[in-house]
């Protein structure tokens, strides 16, 4: 508890502390823009807590059991058309928005995965996501989203080429964003 | 998002029964990434609520609504790497627009860019990869959304 208390009080929470107080001054003294902007701050809430978590909780799995060699083995430098279509499988399997995907990033480079298949995973996690296309089938139709997809595929691919060729030789790392307090325990 | 639960659920329960120790410190590994991750992404949402509010829906849907060709696929490509908007709220927006007279060519280039490009989560984005690759891949990612619009309209 006493660490809860003392979470919030770091500076790093201090926009949603001035956000909350906004709110509620707001609710108090009926200043109407808050209304909407609360409305939308629930709506994307929502989302992310729905999505999140579980994300992380699926990172937390996939990083206890699978051991760097077998990963680099299958998606790291050299693991050719293979590693890449294992890349798009697991993108695709995901849901939530693009910045969901950066931990995973993360996490995969730190096993061992090429630069390409990195930037090949964020593509397909942003465009390819079968929760997202279900969706997309359903209000665009499946003509749209068959035709977006066949085209956005090489795209987000040659981008990653792009990338890697850029990044060759230029020492390139992912890093983990840490909250301060947390940097502590990090090690344990 | 059931689809999500319902994987980590299933995942969880294999994982527990092969391993309960393992799947702990998983859980807890995963636990502490998020909470690394969570003001971050807070001040995002509390900043995107703000700028939704001040550009609001039917905005968007005049911007690109009554703009065509080069002019409408430009808006459509600023409007959708500048915007954070959740999935729920993108298709039934770009259905609407689709509707209301919005071409395929301008609106794949709005999806396009509101998956692949963002200009709000970029300072999110820099905390894993660095400022400069960051900005390198989301500006690829917007000329890669305006080629894909383009096919997109050629085709349809």
């Amino acid at each position: 508890m006493k660490k809860i208390i003392l979470r919030i009080t770091e500076t790093e929470y201090i926009l949603v502390i001035l956000f909350g107080l906004f709110i509620l001054v707001s609710r108090l003294f009926n200043f109407t823009p808050a209304k909407p902007i609360s409305n939308n701050f629930w709506l994307f809430f929502v989302e992310m807590i729905t999505f999140l978590p579980f994300m992380f909780i699926l990172v937390g799995l996939f990083d206890v059991w699978f051991p760097k060699e077998k990963v680099e083995k299958h998606i790291g430098e050299g693991s050719g058309i293979k590693g890449t279509i294992w890349c798009i499988l697991l993108a695709m399997l995901q849901a939530g928005p693009l910045y969901g995907a950066f931990p995973v990033a993360y996490l995969l480079w730190k096993k061992g995965c090429s630069v390409r298949n990195i930037f090949i995973y964020l593509g397909a996690f942003s465009t390819l996501k079968i929760p997202m296309l279900t969706f997309e089938i359903g209000f665009l139709g499946l003509k749209f989203s068959l035709l977006r997809t066949l085209v956005t595929l090489p795209t987000f691919i040659l981008i990653s080429i792009i990338m890697e060729i850029y990044l060759r030789d230029k020492n390139f790392e992912i890093k983990q964003p840490e909250s301060k307090k947390n940097g502590q325990s990090k090690n344990a | 998002m059931k689809f999500l639960l319902i994987l980590t659920f299933i995942l969880l329960i294999i994982s527990f029964v092969a391993d309960k120790k393992r799947t702990i410190l998983g859980i807890k590994k995963g636990f502490k990434m998020f909470l690394g991750l969570l003001p971050m992404v807070l001040n995002l949402l509390i900043l995107v609520s703000i700028f939704l509010y001040l550009v609001p829906k039917e905005t968007l849907v005049n911007l690109l609504g009554k703009n065509s060709g080069v002019i409408g696929l430009g808006i459509a490509a600023v409007l959708g790497s500048v915007s954070l908007i959740p999935m729920f709220i993108t298709y039934p927006l770009a259905a609407i627009l689709l509707k209301s007279g919005v071409s395929y060519q301008v609106l794949a280039v709005f999806i396009t860019t509101l998956l692949m490009v963002g200009v709000l989560t970029l300072p999110l984005e820099a905390k894993y990869f660095g400022l400069k690759v960051s900005i390198m891949r989301n500006s690829l990612s917007f000329i890669g959304a305006l080629i894909i619009g383009l096919v997109i309209g050629i085709i349809l």
